[in-house]
């Protein structure tokens, strides 16, 4: 049998992406999901704040992937839980294994890749010092603390300022853990402002921009002590700005890279800026009828926006099952002053219905500023902000009738102060 | 009384425990830390070198030649990842290229066989990421990549499969002579009697010897650092690529590695503690100034890993192999090409052995081979087979490096059964790859507790005091 779409991953993207295909008249679904149950990382995410945008409610990790579980069992979608998607390729086949039904080769008429992201490591970063026990990820000190029941330590100090960190700094406080400090790197926090105040400021922990961790030390076996120095301009360790902190605990929370192993293997074409797949407006990839959506494509701050840009993913597999391979000639975003990427990279116009959604990241933090859309030196539309930060996704919806006005093959997104 | 008692279970005091235990003869290996492979075999640079380095006429030249030949049965024999993908010594300097020539002389002395010259046309040919700059190289087709801890866990997993017992968490802290002949030995673990006593105890050799001699070397420990790459970054090298030798070893190289990852450095750094293998700052910056020369696109943002480890160096250069004392024989100061060496260095040792006046018998059928499922090289058919045979392989563990919950099992039910996530990484490539074990670690943790039966929170990570759990979360108080 051939399926009509085979979603690789039921976290919230594929949970997202399958629903709206169903919905959208597919009727032969399969989600195929490496862990024994769905839900993906939101299982162990038993914070609240989720679906603010999605439910108008602040349901809990858990809770936000419950809603979709509870969508997706009204549905005929099939689900095949502990299978690993070993290898993907543009002739739309999957290869699975699992203890239960070993090794098959699937098909299917599409495919969305939903695989999310993995965190940056110690190795990524290159944090000098010993190398013991006792230096995590955020994440996976997380899965530790709220799926397995264990602390990993009782003095920390955290390394970046990305939203996992910052949530796991009030966990680990909640569950009696010291927490020392929050250092990081850059100038400004790469975590949301709510998560700054309410897990550290409310928390008196203390926020050091601009520092790293220089050195870490072992004493029998375990993380002992670390040292942290501010940075100058180059990001280079001043002398003497030392500060030491006696702890048996770091976490790392250092960016999150999307998991694109398969994609890289099926021949996608990768964008180096977001490590996603490139794709056009309906989160199509460079191979006709392979979609990508959420954490896999860039990474998002709100479950809910992933959830938003999954079920666009899913409607567009469904349309191409139904309705054929999508034409017509493809506009290019080009990233233009402090834009860092854009989400998509790419727009065929005449498959846009009314409005294009564009999503990107701006390099550095701005007040009262500008974006501008630029087709050549002409200005399409441009959309003022009161405040932009690398640590939050901007999105911008641009209108059919201005896409239909831009006569070259591709246009700029540019920010600057107003 | 143990006939051999083997002090380290590094490879070179696992080549020998398997050597001799193809022999009618009682073997103990005493090791210091909690598994084996704990010192230089597990953080080295990973080569099997050609053997044109050493300077003719010393052992270091002749075993590093012989051990080279003998790698590929051996690794054949014991399912160990090896594969002879050569090596070239690349010359950017008038200087250099006679560096390189005198390497050839060298190697031809030596016996390395199909040594080469080539010029920079041919060196882009075969690499084509190598700087513009290179003038010329020196090509060994002799040379190779192994996995360095799986050579020494598949010598002393086969020797104890054949009989031999190796004893961990037993450092030695005395040796005492016996009046009737052999030796006493105090360890943790309690006190051995073995007449025949092999120092094989790497980085603390020197220690040892001066157990029961004189003290004829001094182990100079020395540390060098590496870069683990990503497997996309594994295109840019083909085969180990070395800048020229100079006063501080073989230089910074890169290569690739058994599993596809890309291995940058060591630099090279006298240290005080030979136990302490933490990286530096200037040590990573170091690498990565002298990388460049070598080529200039390795993108250090798909680094995944820094280690380092310790060279046993000594002030001597040579291998500090000998009868130290009566029925004492020093494999000491084995520095590189020690690995290269090693099952060289265990057929010196049963020579010496008999030289003291041990000759057992050779067993009639000793186990000389080990097989090892790894789903990762498996193809689509041996896949299918190995998930029918037993559902495990079938349940993906580590994602990164598709090691799945069959080959953990193998690894905790192996003849040297692993008590931490490390041992398990050593053995099955859990946490090896770019998540570093971020997902896979508390799997780890779960299938070794429950497979031994032990609390979650005494699992370590390497070792005794390197608990991954200090505590349970805050329990479910009851509604009053």
């Amino acid at each position: 049998m051939t399926y009509d779409l085979i979603v690789v991953g039921g976290g919230p993207a594929g949970l997202a992406a399958a629903c709206s295909a169903w919905e959208k008249g597919l009727k032969h679904i399969l989600i195929v999901e490496r862990d024994k149950e769905l839900g993906g990382i939101l299982n162990q995410c038993i914070h609240n704040g989720f679906g603010l945008h999605r439910f108008k409610e602040e349901l809990t990790g858990p809770e936000y992937a419950g809603r979709f579980i509870k969508m997706l069992n009204d549905t005929g979608v099939e689900v095949m839980l502990d299978t690993m998607v070993l290898e993907i390729n543009a002739q739309h086949q999957v290869h699975v294994i699992s203890a239960a039904k070993g090794y098959e080769v699937l098909e299917a008429k599409s495919i969305i890749l939903a695989m999310g992201c993995r965190e940056r490591t110690r190795g990524a970063i290159g944090i000098p010092g010993d190398r013991p026990a006792g230096v995590f990820t955020a994440g996976s000190a997380q899965r530790y603390l709220n799926m397995e029941g264990y602390m990993v330590g009782k003095r920390v100090v955290i390394l970046g300022s990305g939203d996992i960190g910052l949530i796991m700094a009030r966990r680990m406080t909640l569950e009696g853990a010291k927490v020392l400090a929050c250092v990081e790197l850059m100038p400004y926090s790469g975590g949301l402002m709510r998560n700054i105040v309410q897990c550290l400021e409310d928390w008196g922990i203390p926020l050091y921009l601009s520092h790293t961790i220089t050195d870490i030390v072992a004493t029998n076996g375990r993380v002992s002590h670390v040292t942290v120095h501010k940075l100058d301009d180059k990001r280079q360790p001043i002398p003497g700005t030392n500060l030491e902190f006696d702890c048996d605990t770091v976490l790392l929370s250092v960016g999150l890279i999307p998991e694109n192993e398969l994609t890289r293997a099926a021949g996608i074409a990768m964008d180096p800026r977001t490590n996603g797949a490139i794709v056009y407006e309906n989160m199509e990839t460079s191979v006709p009828g392979i979609f990508a959506c959420g954490n896999v494509v860039h990474v998002h701050d709100l479950v809910d926006y992933v959830s938003a840009e999954s079920e666009r993913a899913g409607a567009a597999a469904a349309a191409y099952v139904l309705n054929g391979v999508q034409q017509g000639n493809a506009i290019t975003i080009v990233n233009g002053a402090d834009v860092g990427y854009t989400v998509p990279q790419k727009i065929r116009v005449d498959n846009v219905p009314k409005a294009a959604d564009i999503f990107f990241r701006v390099r550095r933090v701005f007040k009262d500023s500008v974006i501008e859309i630029k087709d050549g030196d002409r200005l399409v539309i441009s959309y003022k902000r009161e405040h932009m930060a690398p640590g939050e996704m901007e999105h911008i919806i641009l209108p059919r009738k201005l896409l239909d006005t831009v006569t070259g093959n591709e246009i700029t997104v540019s920010a600057r102060e107003a | 009384m143990y006939d051999v008692c083997i002090i380290g279970c590094g490879v070179i005091g696992a080549a020998t425990a398997f050597e001799l235990s193809k022999y009618q003869a009682d073997v103990l290996v005493l090791e210091k830390e909690n598994d084996v492979a704990m010192g230089a075999s597990r953080a080295n640079s990973a080569i099997i070198h050609a053997g044109y380095d050493p300077k003719p006429g010393t052992l270091m030249a002749r075993l590093n030649v012989e051990g080279n030949a003998m790698a590929e049965q051996l690794c054949k024999d014991l399912s160990v990842p090896f594969s002879r993908i050569g090596s070239l010594v690349l010359a950017f300097t008038e200087e250099e290229e006679a560096t390189v020539k005198m390497l050839y002389e060298r190697g031809v002395q030596n016996g390395v066989p199909g040594l080469k010259i080539i010029n920079a046309d041919e060196i882009h040919e075969m690499e084509p990421e190598v700087s513009k700059d290179v003038r010329s190289a020196l090509y060994a087709p002799s040379a190779g990549i192994i996995t360095p801890w799986d050579y020494t866990l598949a010598f002393a997993e086969t020797a104890v499969r054949n009989g031999v017992k190796v004893t961990l968490n037993a450092r030695v802290t005395n040796i005492e002579k016996l009046p009737e002949g052999g030796y006493r030995l105090t360890t943790p673990q309690g006190v051995f009697e073995a007449k025949y006593v092999i120092n094989a105890a790497g980085v603390h050799s020197g220690e040892i010897h001066e157990m029961v001699a004189e003290k004829t070397f001094t182990v100079c420990p020395n540390r060098g650092e590496y870069y683990v790459m990503d497997k996309s970054e594994c295109f840019r090298a083909h085969h180990v690529l070395f800048q020229c030798p100079n006063k501080d070893g073989k230089g910074v190289l890169v290569t690739p590695t058994m599993d596809h990852n890309l291995l940058v450095g060591p630099n090279a750094e006298g240290v005080e503690d030979g136990d302490r293998v933490n990286n530096t700052a200037a040590g990573m910056a170091f690498v990565r100034e002298k990388a460049y020369k070598t080529m200039q696109t390795i993108n250090y943002r798909n680094a995944i890993r820094n280690f380092a480890g310790i060279r046993a160096n000594t002030d001597k250069d040579e291998f500090q192999i000998g009868i130290a004392a009566e029925n004492f024989i020093d494999l000491a100061g084995i520095k590189s090409p020690g690995l290269s060496s090693a099952p060289a260095i265990a057929l010196e040792a049963v020579k010496l052995l008999s030289q003291c006046g041990f000759n057992p018998e050779k067993k009639a059928n000793p186990i000389t081979t080990r097989e090892k499922k790894r789903f990762r090289f498996m193809n689509d058919e041996e896949r299918r087979e190995a998930i029918k045979e037993n559902p495990a392989y079938g349940r993906v563990i580590c994602r990164c490096e598709t090691v799945t919950e069959g080959e953990i099992l193998d690894a905790i039910h192996s003849p040297i059964p692993p008590c931490s996530v490390d041992g398990i990484k050593r053995r099955a490539g859990t946490g090896m790859g770019r998540c570093q074990g971020g997902f896979c670690g508390p799997r780890v943790v779960d299938i070794l507790a429950r497979e031994l039966h032990l609390d979650p929170m005494t699992i370590t990570q390497d070792g005794a005091g390197s608990q991954l759990l200090l505590a349970e979360t805050k329990q479910e108080v009851s509604a009053k």
